[in-house]
């Protein structure tokens, strides 16, 4: 594991011993005429949390799904430990590693979480047929760890809350030994109580050694549990920064007015002017 | 009982005693209200034909007569058989129009094969010449379906639009095979498909074998509640009541059982009696000889097919992944489910389906013309909305739409029986439809 050295003023990468898990680099995508994502440049250590933050439309959960396969880019490259990658569909991704809680949560809503939780990867009997019985005792113990008051197994996820949803969506992102979890605004339908275990969830995961791209809303919340956070603006990025070298209005001005501080690495979406006077 | 009296919980008491009863036997209701509507229907066609005509039914009728439930059977087959792959094109929000041309098309197929190239050539009645044909038959139906689907799936062109054409050109392909000549008859083997009776072999299997059959699946009801009984045993999981295991059980036997002795209790008439004792010198006594039909084959061909496609529907992969895709075809993607060859794979299956029914229908009529089917795309899709499929996707049962298929034969059935013009029975069956549709959003609402 990369030891990370404290006490840089100036925002230069920190040297690493190993190329980063994931780097995706100067990735395109446009949708019609409009250019969702222009040009990002985004990477991740393992053990890592980067957060990813931005308005709305700012091309986050876009840049995301083209690492998970949803979406095929127009021009860039993605490496994960240095090597060139294709990710044409989900599952060349889910065959990498790369698990992701998607921001619509993307569950089947008229089956049941075991069904769900194992969906496009169903364990089976020696006869080849679903072995639902094994799929939900499984299904029991993994939602037991992440919502213990989960008993509604037998309904289709549609009758469930919207926490409830979110826990089934998060247990099979990390069910199946994930390199590398995405989460698109993970805790958007969780009361306080949830978001915080989510939080401790990530914490676990990082322990482990797992990358996490996290995307959200909460500023407070990235950074809590973020290492490094990376800006989106109207398509592009407009700096990446170690948490520890910005402030909350830094970022705020990042978010809003694309001004790159001194503590971050301009982007391409950076304020030509900002980066003029710094 | 007393063990299950003891509620804890205050709102399980306010439930009502149906309420608690289909939960602890885990028993759809819409399929308890899809039994009732068909004890309706039978009921009150036995009483009105009574009035009518009256005849040696359960209540006097002509309705509720083993020779009449024995043919209402093999009547419903052909669409019952199809209406199964339609639930799965309709829960994945397709739509197949195009099923009663193809089974036009691939009958004439089937009967030109016969009558004008393997009868000639083999030998007419060779036992390999149905054999043959049903299997180009339902190779022939499996590669309309693919084609079919690979125009969905890998070229975008909507379903509707597809089967549309499908339904035209299938139709218009049937015709130009035969040029609207009727090819008959068809092979003598193959004729036994359709359950007439071919000379003197019954299309059914007879009473002892009809006996050993329902045996058969009353033993198979009662292993599957037990194994799957043990199966929750081993995972700690909760379990339905003893009595509702039970009651389950006894209900499903004594159905099969009550419908092996209705279909054993149909006889054959008595000129193929005489016929048949006459070519094997059998002496008939002067009361009379009751030999059974049983379950006819056509019937049985649609059992296996129900069964089978239930197996597919709930324990495999590609079952799964219909009812996934249905229910958020974005999501199935991103969890890597390959949608459009599950896609072509449904149709396939479909263009095969109404190959079989096909051959059904073409072995019943001992001909095959190029209009045969007509129509049968919009009674097997009114079958499988009947049964409780949803036109938005993600929803349906294989049995709720063979029920469904029940319910349209009886009712076109029951009006025949009491000399309803066929125009009238069209407005009939098109009323019911819609009905049962607004009955099913109407009980979904007060569900919700
Ligand atoms: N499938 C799509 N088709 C067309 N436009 C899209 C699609 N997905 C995203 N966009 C557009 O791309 C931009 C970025 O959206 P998104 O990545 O969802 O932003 P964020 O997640 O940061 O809120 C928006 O302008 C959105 O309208
Ligand atoms: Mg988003």
């Amino acid at each position: 594991m990369t030891t990370h050295t404290h006490g840089h003023k100036h925002p230069t990468e920190v040297p690493r011993s190993s190329p980063p898990l994931i780097e995706m680099r100067d990735i395109s995508i446009a949708f019609g005429g409009i250019k969702a994502v222009d040009h990002a440049s985004v990477n991740l250590y393992p053990g890592e949390v980067v957060g990813l933050l931005g308005h709305n439309g700012a091309g986050k959960s876009t840049l995301i799904k083209i690492l998970s396969g949803a979406y095929k880019r127009d021009h860039g490259d993605i490496l994960i430990n240095g090597a060139k990658v294709d990710i044409t569909n989900p599952r060349d991704a889910k065959a990498l590693g790369i698990e992701t809680i998607y921001q619509t949560l993307a569950l089947a809503d008229n089956v049941d979480a075991a069904a769900n939780l194992y969906l496009g990867r169903e364990l089976r009997t020696r006869w080849g047929t679903l072995d639902d019985v094994a799929m939900e005792a499984e299904c029991r113990q993994v939602m037991g760890r992440l919502n213990p008051n989960f008993r509604r197994f037998k309904e289709p996820v549609k009758a469930l809350s919207g926490g409830q949803r979110q826990s089934v969506a998060i247990a099979r992102a990390i069910h199946f030994n994930a390199r590398i979890l995405i989460m698109d605004e993970p805790t958007a339908a969780l009361g306080p109580q949830e978001t915080a275990q989510v939080g401790e969830l990530i914490k676990q995961l990082k322990a482990e050694g797992i990358g996490i791209f996290l995307i959200s809303h909460d500023i407070h919340d990235v950074f809590d549990l973020a290492d490094r956070l990376t800006v989106m603006k109207n398509g592009r990025v407009v700096g990446t920064a170690r948490t520890t070298d910005v402030d909350h209005d830094e970022v705020l001005g990042m978010i809003i007015a694309g001004k790159c501080p001194p503590g971050a690495i301009p982007g391409p979406g950076a304020l030509q002017t900002a980066s003029a006077a710094a | 009982m007393a063990a299950t009296d003891n509620t804890q919980n205050p709102a399980m008491e306010r439930e009502g005693a149906l309420t608690r009863f289909l939960r602890a036997t885990e028993i759809d209701s819409r399929m308890l209200g899809m039994l009732g509507a068909l004890l309706v229907i039978w009921v009150g066609f036995d009483l009105a034909s009574a009035i009518v005509r009256g005849g040696d039914g359960l209540l006097g009728g002509t309705f509720l007569t083993p020779r009449n439930l024995w043919i209402l059977l093999v009547q419903t087959s052909s669409i019952a058989v199809m209406t199964t792959g339609m639930v799965l094109i309709i829960v994945m929000r397709h739509i197949d129009l195009s099923v009663g041309s193809v089974l036009g098309f691939t009958a004439v197929c089937i009967g030109t094969m016969q009558v004008y190239w393997l009868g000639p050539a083999l030998g007419v009645g060779h036992p390999a010449i149905w054999i043959i044909t049903l299997i180009l038959g339902l190779a022939l139906g499996a590669a309309i379906g693919a084609l079919h689907g690979t125009l969905i799936a890998y070229f975008g062109i909507p379903s509707f639009i597809v089967t549309l054409g499908g339904l035209i050109v299938w139709r218009g392909a049937a015709w130009s095979v035969i040029r609207g000549e009727t090819v008959a008859p068809m092979d003598k083997n193959f004729k036994l498909i359709g359950g007439g009776i071919s000379g003197i072999t019954p299309g059914s299997i007879g009473a002892t074998a009809s006996w050993i059959l329902g045996l058969i699946i009353c033993a198979a009801i009662v292993a599957l509640i037990y194994l799957g009984r043990q199966q929750r045993k081993r995972f700690n999981f909760t379990l339905k009541p003893v009595w509702a295991e039970v009651l389950l059980a006894v209900v499903g036997c004594a159905a099969v059982v009550g419908i092996t002795w209705v279909l054993n209790a149909y006889y054959w008439p008595k000129g193929v009696v005489d016929r048949w004792a006459l070519q094997t010198g059998a002496v008939v006594p002067p009361e009379g000889l009751n030999i059974s039909f049983g379950y006819s084959i056509p019937v049985l061909i649609a059992l296996f097919v129900g069964i089978a496609m239930t197996f597919v529907a709930n324990r495999t992969r590609f079952g799964r992944y219909v009812y996934a895709i249905g229910g958020n075809p974005e999501a199935a993607e991103l969890a890597g489910i390959n949608t459009k060859k599950i896609t072509l794979m449904v149709f396939s299956l479909m263009g095969m389906l109404a190959a079989i029914s096909a051959s059904i229908s073409s072995a019943r009529l001992d001909s095959a013309t190029n209009a045969l089917g007509q129509f049968d795309e919009l009674y097997v899709i009114a079958a499988a909305v009947i049964g409780g499929t949803s036109l938005a996707g993600g929803l349906g049962t294989i049995y709720g739409a063979m029920l469904g298929a029940l319910v349209m034969q009886s009712l076109q059935s029951g009006m025949t029986l009491l000399n309803f013009e066929s125009a009238t029975k069209d407005m009939v069956v098109g009323c019911v439809l819609v009905f049962a549709v607004f009955v099913d959003q109407v009980y979904q609402r007060r569900v919700k």
